[in-house]
C-alpha cells in the first residue's frame, strides 16, 4: 500500500447552534487518508461520524452549523479556505460520497440516465451523448442488467438494491479520488450487502479510488477496511490498522465494543454490555468522553481529556490507562476475536 | 435449564393474505408450520419482506389469518374470536415492537403506558396496587421509580426499549413475541437489552419468539431458528444445527454472505453471493419459492414445492435436495 496522504484533517470542531444550545457534534479530529485505501469510521450513533464526511463534503448547512476550527486538507489545499465555486468543483468530481438511504438519495421524477450524468456534464467537458454513453458504461459497471434499457426508467422500478447500485454509479461518475460511503449497506438485506461490497472492493481494485466507509456494523469493517478509526463523543478515540483494532485493541471503548457483539464462528454466554449512554454533546464531558461509562476510569479521566499514545507506527490511542503512570490493565477475555472458539 | 419438549404454540400450515388491490393479492406469509417450546427462544430470520413480522401479528391476533390453525397452550386461537377472546389471549401473550420511538404513546407517562395492561385486564385492586405493579416492572427492567412520571422522550432508545419490556411484561404473560426489539439500537445499547431478555427469562421461565435480521443476534439468543423466505418456511433446527449444518441452499448463501467482524475469517472465507433480488409476493416463482436465485434449483424445482419435512432428527427443511423419496428417484 502506498503511503502517499490523500486527504488530511487537522483538529476539526463542527457545531450547531440548536434551540437547547451548542451541539460540540465534532470536537477536534485529527485523520489520514491515504491513497488507494479504505478507512472505516466506526463508532455510537450520534458520535460525530456523518457529520466529520459532511465536512469534508462542504456540506454543514451554515446555519445552525459552524465549522469552528480546523484544516481539511485534500492533495495538500484547504478545503475549509475554499470559495462556494470552487468547493463544487471538487464536490462530486474528486470526492463524491454515498448516502445511508437509497430511496431518499435520487430523485424519484427524474429516469436513472438523467440522475447519473447530471454530473457528468456539470463537471467534464462532454457532450450529452457521449455522457449517456457514459451513464451506460457506469451501469454496467456496477451490476446493473440491460444498461441500455434500465437507463432511462425511474428509481421505483427498481429494488433496493439496485438502486443504491445506481447511487454509487452516481458517486463514481467522474472518477472520483475519494469515495466517502455513509453507511451503504445498513438499509439493505445480507445477500444484496454482499453483492455491493463486493461490487466497492471491485471498483477500489480497478479506479484506486480511495474510501472512507462509515458503518456501525465491525462485519462490514473486517470485511472492507484496511484502516479503522474509533469515534465517540464527538472525538477519535482510537485508530490503527484493521488487525491492530481487532487484536490488539488499547482502549476500553473499542474493548467494550467487540464484547458486545455476539460471535458467528464461537459461543458466547453472556454478552458484555456497556453501560450507560453516550455523552450529552451539549455538555460535552471536560475529560475523557467514555469517563461516565468506563469500568476503568481513574480520578483524572474526569477533568482531563487523554493525550493520544502511540503503540505502534500507526496506532494511536486516546486513554489515560496508556500512561505510564496508569495500573495495566489487561482486555477483558470477551473482545473474543482472533480465532478462539 | 429443564427439558423444553413440552408445546406451548403450534403453528401449522399458517396463511396471512392481503388484498393489496382489486386484482392482486399478496402472499405474506403462504403456509408455514412450526411449534415453539415451553421456555425456549425461538429465533425467525430472513430477508426484508419475507413476512417475518406478518407471522408474528398472526399469531397475536394483530391481524386474523387467512387459513391454518395456531394451538396455543392447548387452545385454538387461530379461529374466529370475540373481543373477549382476544382480550384473553392479550394477557398471556404479548409483542415488543421494533421502533422505541414510535411504540410509546408520547402523550402518555412512563407508569400508564406500563400500567396499560395491568387496567384493561384489572390485574389491581387498589390504585397503591397498582403502582407497586408499575414500580416492580421498572426495576425489573434496570430503570427507577423516579422515572414512572415521566415521558417517553425524555429517554434514549434502550430505554425506551425496556419501558416497552415492562409494559409487555406487566401482564405476567407466558408468551412474548419480539419483532426486531434491538434493530433500532446501538450495538452497545443492544447488548444490554438482550441480557435483560435473557435475564428474565431465566427468572420467569418466558417464552420468546425472536425476531430479527440480525444472524449472530438470533444465534446468540435462540434456542432453535427458523428461516424464512418469500412467505414460507425454509429450514428450521437448533441453532448451532442451522449455523453449523445448514442444509437449505437459502441459509447456506445468507450464512456465508453475512460479514464476520473478524478479520482473518473475512479475509479467508469462501461466500456464495446469491444473485438478483427477493421476487414479489405478488407473484411469486411456481414450486420452490428460492428457486429463481438457487444454485442448485433442477427442474422439479419449478414444477413441485417442496414438502417441508423432517430431513434429519428435529432438523426441519423444505428442498428437493433434502427429500428422499426425489433423491431415490433420481439416481
Ligand atoms: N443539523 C443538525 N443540527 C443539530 N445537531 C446536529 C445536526 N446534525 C447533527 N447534529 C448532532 O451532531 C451529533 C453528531 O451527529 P452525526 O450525525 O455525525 O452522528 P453519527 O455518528 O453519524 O451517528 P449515526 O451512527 O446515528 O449516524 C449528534 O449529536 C447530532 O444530534
Ligand atoms: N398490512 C399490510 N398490507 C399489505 N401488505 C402487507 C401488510 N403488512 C405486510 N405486508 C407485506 O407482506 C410482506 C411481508 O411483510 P412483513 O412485514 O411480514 O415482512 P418482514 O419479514 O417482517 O420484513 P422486515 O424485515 O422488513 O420487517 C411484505 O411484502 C409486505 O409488504
Ligand atoms: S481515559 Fe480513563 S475513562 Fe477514558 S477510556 Fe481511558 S481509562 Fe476509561
Ligand atoms: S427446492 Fe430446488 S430451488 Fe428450492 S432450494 Fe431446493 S434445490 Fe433450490
Ligand atoms: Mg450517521
Ligand atoms: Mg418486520
Amino acid at each position: 500500500m502506498t503511503v502517499e496522504k490523500i486527504l488530511e484533517l487537522k483538529n476539526l470542531q463542527v457545531s450547531f447552534e440548536t434551540f437547547g444550545g451548542e451541539v460540540q457534534a465534532v470536537r477536534g479530529v485529527d485523520l489520514t487518508l491515504h491513497k488507494g485505501e479504505t478507512l472505516a469510521i466506526v463508532g455510537e450513533s450520534g458520535s460525530g461520524k456523518s457529520v466529520t464526511s459532511k465536512a469534508i463534503m462542504g456540506l454543514i448547512e451554515s446555519p445552525p452549523g459552524r465549522i469552528k476550527n480546523g484544516e481539511i486538507l485534500f492533495e495538500g489545499n484547504n478545503l475549509l479556505k475554499y470559495s462556494k465555486h470552487q468547493i463544487q468543483k471538487v464536490r462530486g468530481k474528486d470526492i463524491s460520497m454515498i448516502f445511508q438511504d437509497p430511496m431518499t438519495a435520487l430523485n424519484p421524477t427524474m429516469k436513472i440516465g438523467s440522475q447519473i450524468m447530471e454530473g457528468l456534464i456539470k463537471h467534464q467537458e462532454i457532450s450529452k451523448h457521449d455522457a449517456r454513453k457514459r451513464a451506460i458504461e457506469l451501469l454496467a459497471l456496477v451490476g446493473i442488467p440491460n444498461p441500455d434499457k434500465r437507463v432511462d426508467e425511474f428509481p421505483h422500478q427498481f429494488s433496493g438494491g439496485m438502486r443504491q447500485r445506481v447511487v454509487i454509479a452516481i458517486a463514481l461518475a467522474c472518477n472520483p479520488k475519494i469515495l466517502i460511503a455513509d453507511e451503504p449497506t445498513t438499509a439493505l438485506d445480507v445477500t444484496i450487502q454482499a453483492q455491493i461490497l463486493d461490487l466497492m472492493r471491485d471498483i477500489q481494485e480497478k479506479m484506486g479510488t480511495s474510501i472512507i466507509l462509515i458503518t456501525h456494523d465491525l462485519g462490514v469493517v473486517a470485511n472492507l477496511a484496511q484502516r479503522v478509526a474509533v469515534m465517540y463523543g464527538g472525538k477519535i478515540i482510537e485508530t490503527g490498522t484493521l488487525d491492530e483494532i481487532f487484536y490488539k485493541p488499547k482502549h476500553p471503548y473499542t474493548w467494550g465494543l467487540l464484547s458486545s457483539m455476539p460471535k458467528l464462528h464461537a459461543k458466547t454466554d453472556k454478552l458484555l454490555a456497556i453501560p450507560g449512554t453516550p455523552p450529552d454533546l451539549r455538555k460535552p464531558p471536560k475529560g475523557c468522553p467514555f469517563a461516565p461509562r468506563c469500568p476503568y476510569a481513574m480520578d483524572v479521566c474526569i477533568d482531563h481529556m487523554p493525550q493520544y499514545t502511540a503503540s505502534s507506527g500507526s496506532q494511536k490511542t486516546a486513554c489515560w490507562l496508556l500512561d505510564e503512570r496508569a495500573p495495566k490493565v489487561d482486555p477483558p477475555s470477551t473482545i473474543g476475536v482472533g480465532g478462539e472458539a | 435449564m429443564a427439558a423444553k419438549n413440552e408445546k406451548l404454540l403450534q403453528v401449522k400450515n399458517l396463511k396471512k393474505y392481503f388484498n393489496v388491490s382489486r386484482k392482486d393479492v399478496l402472499k405474506a406469509v403462504d403456509g408455514v408450520t412450526f411449534d415453539v417450546y415451553k421456555g425456549e427462544t425461538l429465533g425467525l430470520v430472513g430477508e426484508s419482506g419475507c413476512g417475518k413480522s406478518t407471522t408474528g401479528r398472526t399469531i397475536i391476533r394483530l391481524y386474523d389469518p387467512t387459513d391454518g390453525t395456531v394451538i396455543f397452550d392447548g387452545q385454538d386461537v387461530g379461529g374466529k374470536m370475540s373481543r373477549n377472546e382476544k382480550k384473553h389471549l392479550s394477557k398471556r401473550m404479548q409483542m415488543i415492537f421494533q421502533d422505541p420511538y414510535a411504540s410509546l404513546n408520547p402523550r402518555m407517562t412512563v407508569k400508564d403506558i406500563i400500567a396499560e395492561g395491568i387496567d384493561i385486564h384489572h390485574l389491581a385492586k387498589s390504585p397503591k396496587e397498582r403502582m407497586d405493579r408499575v414500580y416492580k416492572m421498572l426495576e425489573t427492567v434496570g430503570l427507577n421509580r423516579e422515572h414512572a412520571n415521566r415521558y417517553p422522550h425524555e429517554f434514549s432508545g434502550g430505554q425506551r426499549q425496556r419501558i416497552g419490556i415492562a409494559r409487555a411484561l406487566a401482564v405476567d404473560p407466558d408468551f412474548i413475541i419480539a419483532d426486531e426489539p434491538i434493530s433500532a439500537l446501538d450495538v452497545s445499547i443492544q447488548a444490554q437489552v438482550v441480557n435483560l431478555m435473557q435475564e428474565l427469562q431465566e427468572k420467569q421461565g418466558l417464552t420468546y419468539l425472536f425476531i430479527a435480521h440480525d444472524l449472530s443476534m438470533v444465534k446468540h439468543i435462540s434456542d432453535r431458528v427458523g428461516v424464512m423466505y418469500l412467505g414460507n418456511m425454509a429450514e428450521l433446527a437448533s441453532s448451532d444445527d442451522v449455523y453449523d449444518h445448514p442444509l437449505h441452499p437459502y441459509t447456506q448463501s445468507l450464512l456465508s454472505a453475512i460479514p464476520v467482524a473478524d478479520p482473518e475469517i473475512e479475509r479467508t472465507r469462501e461466500r456464495i453471493i446469491l444473485e438478483g433480488d427477493v421476487p414479489s409476493p405478488i407473484d411469486p416463482p411456481s414450486g420452490c419459492r428460492f428457486r429463481t436465485r438457487c444454485p442448485f434449483a433442477m427442474d422439479i424445482c419449478a414444477k413441485v414445492r417442496p414438502k417441508w419435512h423432517e430431513a434429519e432428527k428435529n432438523h426441519w427443511v423444505a428442498c428437493h435436495l433434502h427429500d428422499e423419496e426425489i433423491k431415490t428417484e433420481k439416481v
